[in-house]
């Protein structure tokens, strides 16, 4: 790793001696989820636990004009079966929308469907039994008479004025527009020597997550408080908006999060079932627990990305970009999902395209239509897979057009490193990036040359490799311009509270969320770190709304960035308490003494003078010793959130090398490079796990995954046969190196990793395959890119 | 999802499996290996009322070699068949072939006779029973019938047996001393069901096909020995031969669109599967593109 | 209705006497009678590989078995092989690299990999790759946990790294 700190006051506190930041260290508490013995929300089982399965409209689109449910509730084990009119007494619908996407309208969801299912899969009624199995059997005695509608699945007629509207109400199926038009593009085509067009075909993803979603909702009636269990990245927004369509006061919710088997996004939602098992546990007055099975969560967890976006980039000779265009047209489902909306992604695309280089000249148009189909939200990287695809896209062709290598065409308009701060033309605020520098490690890590070499002398034997590269800016550290202007009840801001206990040991409870990153690690290593504590000794509480601080929870990369500074903070103030009380024990100043290794010492010679859990017994259990006039406080709280920048960008660049076969049209990864710069990394290692896993996620975006409807709007392909996830054969090693610019905003300097590798790595193996095909004149601007379309560009078939 | 539920039977004779199927027919479903028929009920494709759970007859296990025979017991398991010193000696192609089956954790309790019987078109051993000139066992509570593979596979999970027949076992010759073998197929990732596949047996003399049996898989309602392949036998191969047998079997084609391929792009994966064989059995590198250039 | 059959097997080295429904298959019965939840399940078609367990000494998919195929066997879950210290070392170098985030692929990784290096205790990167080609993880990437087999490939057959 190179790194090349910002020498400022803002990093003395990190170079301690003892500290952990910088440094891979284990996780703790592995040890559990390798054993077998995590708890997920799939293991748990309360007393009078009973199960709910959902009956689904096998419709894309359906008035449901009857439901009979009388034989269902005579068959074994059915505790209650439920339709959505008499669940709409218990829960209260809702619309996605935020003010800030002006023009977003979306109409209101119920829990479960009540006049009109929407999408295959809706839920339209719920059986309660004792288990799963005898649930199932009672729900295909579930007599429904469904009056099937037209489905609308085609995004491209949508908007047609043939074409049916889903929600009369709204007036049409536009769920939201947004045009920009920045600089003087119309000028900036003029002025070009070469105009290219594409246009951009991406699959519908869905996240897939090992662990499908699952709640155990358990309202206690003597109590009046609702527990619910969940794997949500966002435990608080949860709590507010069961409460809120509950009827109840936030104080009678609490949401616990264990341990979580892989969210990515699909987790961080407000899904339908998952409130009509809230609201049934409360209706029934006894835990409801509720697992999606795999196709269910095929066809309700969210999708994403489903996109087409054409392109228009002009160049000089020279290889001057003169301007970026695009119109993007994106396909959700019947409802824009709550609360984050279902326009965010789109909104993303235009904010991102072009980010990186230096015109000025940008006009885009995005609308997002609704479809018959499953809901989409944001999903890893949340639209930046389609602007950096897009963007990287053009810039590779324009190099083709005008015969530059994609290397020289980035150097001569990437933004300059020294440029900072600036801005993009759609108004996004760079604090700092380094593009150049990232470019140049990245060359060197490849050995670009001896790679062109190597393709070259291939070429004559008729093997066709290609090196697709892609530059990436990234989002992270949201604050509340993302969610909270808009009137969503989301925190931007997060907390951390750090207290040392009876036997010096140091308890942190911090409202970020795990979901495998090593969010509980990074915690641990910055308190350990300002504390002067060995890890060992740090517990970090987390996914507890009653047990922590109020805050966002872990999304947009903000976890490190934002959670990373709270507990940096308020290890900071535990501190100064410490030594403050130390230093009246010790007859010294606080200016004198420091903490390591556990013990308070001389700050010049670090001399042990007295051990923390000495300190620690004597505050709590002899504080008659003290002198007189001071009360120790053993446990401070800091709350953070960035207030300067709206968010802290990122920046990386990515490199694919791989092969195509000609004769086949399959494709072969043969590496993968990332350089990334997110600023101080608190813990190597994790940082470049979090790339790997999304880089392959990105991965499988390029080459196999899609969601496949039909024009009926079936899901054809609803289960792990037929969507093809990418497993350990097909994907490379990648190779990962850094350049760090802190953000200068906080202390730690932090920004985000998590979702980077996903936003760039699709863009790099379609960039690559383009120049693998050069010499058939073969250009592809979709993806998955598999055989059949490697084969039908190239007219083998 | 969960299955529904069924009578569970375990029946400790062949005799006994037999009078279950007998009296139940199709309300019953034979279990072998389970690993094709419990996903299906796991995902209620079906719901059978009675399953019959053949695990317990050790009869139908086993490898025994008899002469130019080897009988393969319809409860051996793919990774028996993967280990099997015989097979290896006397059947290499199968050795090969049931290596690209599914998964390690899947072959160690798939069994053949449960593969052939469910014959899946996208399945390696019912090919690869095509390809080795395979005799199915069967055995109803009457008779014991033996069914050559090119009867054996009828059409999409269809095969020549009745309701109340069971596999009980698969025989295969004995390769010949100098026979060759080619197995290849295309999958977007390891172990998953092939794009299109292919299995071939055959023999070589002073490099001309005395014997050629090439069997696709995957490219249509079930495995195909490719007649266009007779061609080839007996006399030299010319690229100009190779080209005919290949249009020919274009002809003799008639692959499937699904969600993984188009019939246009199988029929292309099965011509080039056909020229790497033969070029391949033959030792003939050149023969093994077309010579089409960029 | 089916009545429930009884049923007589070993799990992890423990005589376990049940009775079970038909249609109950192996990971549920571990899960839900036994209470040994490590067994995970991902999509009860046998794709995933999350519910990979032991059977006779024999790596198999828990959600393709019903736990009345499982009478009379020997059952070994994560739990049993963690007890017993067999994959003591494989679960540190899975610490040490990293080769788990969720956590939820892991028992049915590390059973996966633990069989491997049983048969063959020196694969290569790509026979690794191989070996656990059908273990789903969507969080890794798959690198980190390659990395952590090879560095236990290595310290158990006493190489140098």
């Amino acid at each position: 790793m190179t790194v090349m700190p910002v020498k400022t006051e803002a990093l003395s506190l990190l170079d301690r001696p003892n500290s952990y930041i910088g440094k891979t260290v284990p996780r703790p508490n592995l040890d559990r989820l390798m054993q077998g013995r995590g708890l997920y929300v799939s293991d748990l089982e309360l007393s009078r636990m009973a199960h709910v399965v959902f009956l689904r409209s096998p419709h894309a689109h359906a008035r449901i004009a009857a439901i009979d449910v009388a034989a269902a509730k005579r068959m074994p084990g059915v505790i209650a079966v439920v339709t959505g009119k008499e669940l709409a007494s218990v829960i209260t619908p809702w619309v996605g929308v935020l003010s800030h996407l002006k023009g977003l309208k979306s109409a209101p969801q119920h829990a479960i469907a009540i006049d009109r299912a929407c999408w295959q899969g809706e839920a339209v009624a719920a059986v309660v039994a004792t288990n799963r199995a005898l649930a199932e059997d009672a729900t295909e005695a579930v007599q429904v008479e469904y009056e099937e509608l037209e489905a609308i699945t085609d995004m491209r007629t949508a908007l047609d004025l043939q074409t049916p509207v889903i929600h009369t109400s709204l007036g049409d199926n536009l769920a939201f527009e947004r045009v920009l038009d920045a600089g003087h593009v119309d000028q900036g085509f003029a002025s070009s020597d070469e105009v290219v067009e594409a246009e951009f075909v991406f699959g519908r993803h869905t996240g897939v997550t090992l662990e499908p979603r699952a709640v155990v909702a358990d309202w206690n009636a003597a109590e009046a408080r609702l527990t619910i269990y969940q794997g949500t990245q966002a435990p608080h927004m949860v709590q507010n908006i069961a409460a809120l369509h509950l009827g109840l006061q936030e104080s009678q919710v609490r949401v616990v999060c264990k341990d979580v088997g892989g969210s990515f996004g699909i987790k961080v939602h407000i899904y339908a079932d998952e409130m009509a098992t809230y609201a049934l546990s409360k209706l029934l007055r006894r835990p409801i627990k509720f697992v999606a099975d795999r196709v269910e969560s095929f066809n309700t967890d969210i999708h994403a990305r489903d996109h087409l976006c054409k392109g228009r980039i002009g160049v000089k000779r020279d290889g001057t970009i003169t301007a970026f265009e695009i119109d993007d047209l994106t396909g959700i489902g019947p409802y824009s999902m709550y609360p984050r909306t279902s326009a965010i992604e789109a909104n993303q695309v235009v904010n991102l395209v072009g980010g990186p280089y230096v015109t000025k000249n940008y006009r885009a148009r995005a609308r997002v239509v609704f479809q018959n189909k499953n809901v989409t939200c944001q999903y890893r990287a949340v639209g930046h897979p389609i602007a950096c695809s897009v963007t990287e896209g053009l810039v590779d062709l324009a190099a083709a057009r005008i015969g530059m290598d994609p290397v020289d065409i980035r150097r001569r308009n990437l933004i300059a490193d020294d440029a900072y701060p600036c801005g993009s033309p759609s108004g996004l605020k760079f604090e700092k990036l380094s593009h150049h520098a990232s470019l140049n490690k990245l060359l060197g890590m490849m050995n670009y040359d001896a790679l062109r070499a190597e393709q070259a002398e291939l070429r004559s034997k008729n093997i066709h490799r290609g090196i697709g590269i892609a530059s990436v800016i990234e989002v992270t550290n949201p604050s509340a311009a993302f969610y909270g202007v808009g009137g969503a009840k989301i925190s931007s801001q997060d907390g951390v509270a750090v207290r040392l206990d009876a036997q010096g040991a140091v308890i942190c409870h911090t409202s970020i969320t795990e979901q495998g990153q090593g969010s509980e690690s990074m915690t641990a290593q910055i308190v350990a770190s300002m504390l002067g504590v060995s890890m060992e000794r740090v517990r970090v509480v987390l996914g507890d709304t009653d047990n922590t601080p109020y805050g966002g929870g872990t999304w947009a990369s903000r976890g490190a960035g934002i959670g990373g500074e709270a507990a940096l903070q308020a290890a900071k103030v535990l501190r100064k308490n410490i030594l403050d009380v130390a230093a009246a024990i010790l007859q010294a100043t606080a200016a004198e003494l420091d903490i390591a290794d556990n013990v308070v010492v001389n700050a010049t010679d670090g001399a042990p003078r007295i051990k923390l859990s000495e300190l620690a017994g004597i505050v709590y259990f002899r504080p008659d010793t003290l002198p007189p006039g001071i009360q120790p406080e053993l446990i401070a709280t800091r709350h953070y959130v960035p207030r300067q920048y709206p968010f802290a960008f990122t920046n990386g660049v990515q490199a694919s090398w791989l092969e195509v076969d000609t004769d086949t049209g399959f494709i072969r990864l043969l590496k993968h490079w990332v350089v990334e710069d997110c600023g101080t990394i608190i813990n190597p290692q994790l940082v470049d796990e979090q790339i790997r896993g999304g880089v392959v996620q990105g991965l499988g975006a390029a080459l196999f995954e899609k969601c496949i409807y039909d024009e009926r709007g079936q899901l054809t392909n609803a289960n792990m046969a037929d969507y093809l996830v990418p497993m350990s054969g097909e994907m490379p090693d990648i190779d990962v190196g850094h350049v760090v610019s802190p953000t200068l905003e906080s202390e730690l300097g932090a920004k985000g990793a998590g979702e980077a590798g996903t936003a760039g790595a699709a863009a790099a193996v379609a960039n690559a395959v383009n120049d693998a095909l050069r010499p058939f004149r073969a250009i592809i601007t979709e993806i998955p890119l598999t055989p059949q379309v490697i084969l039908t560009a190239l007219g083998r078939i | 999802m969960k299955a529904s539920a069924f009578t569970y039977a375990r029946p400790t004779s062949v005799a006994d499996a037999l009078g279950l199927l007998a009296a139940h027919g199709d309300n019953a479903k034979v279990l072998s290996g389970g690993q094709s028929l419990v996903p299906a009920m796991n995902l209620r494709l079906i719901s059978p009322d009675l399953i019959v759970d053949i695990g317990g007859l050790a009869e139908l296990r086993g490898i025994i070699v008899t002469g130019d025979v080897i009988r393969i017991g319809a409860l051996t398991r793919h990774v028996d068949v993967l280990n099997s010193p015989e097979i290896a000696a006397y059947a290499p192609l199968l050795t090969e072939a049931v290596a690209h089956v599914a998964h390690p954790a899947i072959r160690n309790r798939g069994t053949i006779g449960g593969s052939l019987s469910h014959a899946d078109p996208a399945a390696e051993l019912p090919a690869c029973m095509l390809a080795l000139d395979a005799t199915i066992v069967a055995r109803g509570r009457n008779c014991e019938r033996r069914i050559v593979a090119a009867d054996f596979f009828r059409g999409i999970f269809q095969t020549a047996l009745s309701a109340d027949e069971l596999l009980v076992a698969v025989e295969l010759p004995r390769a010949q001393e100098r026979s060759t073998y080619f197995f290849h197929e295309f999958t977007r990732r390891h172990g998953d069901y092939a794009l299109a596949g292919l299995a071939a047996q055959a023999l070589v003399e002073d490099g001309i096909f005395v014997d050629l049996r090439p069997a696709l898989f995957a490219v249509g309602d079930c495995p195909v020995l490719a007649k266009a392949a007779n061609t080839l036998v007996g006399v030299p191969i010319t690229p100009k031969r190779l080209s005919e047998a290949l249009a020919a079997l274009a002809e003799e084609l008639d692959p499937h669109t699904d969600q993984q391929a188009t019939a246009a792009m199988r029929g292309h994966f099965a011509g080039l599967l056909l020229r790497r064989c033969v070029s391949a059995l033959l030792g003939r590198p050149e023969l093994s593109s077309n010579g089409r250039a960029a | 209705m089916t009545a429930p059959l009884p049923i007589s097997l070993d799990v992890n080295g423990e005589r376990i006497d049940a009775h079970v429904l038909p249609r109950l298959n192996l990971a549920d019965f571990l899960r839900e009678h036994l209470h040994l939840t490590g067994t995970h399940v991902g999509c009860e078609h046998g794709v995933c590989g999350a519910c990979t367990i032991r059977v006779n000494g024999e790596i198999v998919r828990a959600c393709l078995m019903l736990a009345v195929q499982a009478d009379g066997s020997a059952v070994e879950t994560i739990e049993g092989l963690s007890d017993s210290g067999e994959i003591t070392d494989l679960q540190a170098a899975f610490r040490d690299r990293n080769a788990l985030q969720c956590g939820y692929c892991t028992p049915g990784m590390l059973i996966a990999a633990q069989d491997l290096l049983k048969q063959n205790p020196e694969p290569s990167r790509d026979r690794i790759r191989e070996h656990l080609s059908g273990n789903y993880c969507r969080c890794t990437g798959y690198q980190a946990i390659v990395d952590a087999v090879e560095a236990t490939v290595r310290s158990r057959t006493g190489r140098a790294a």
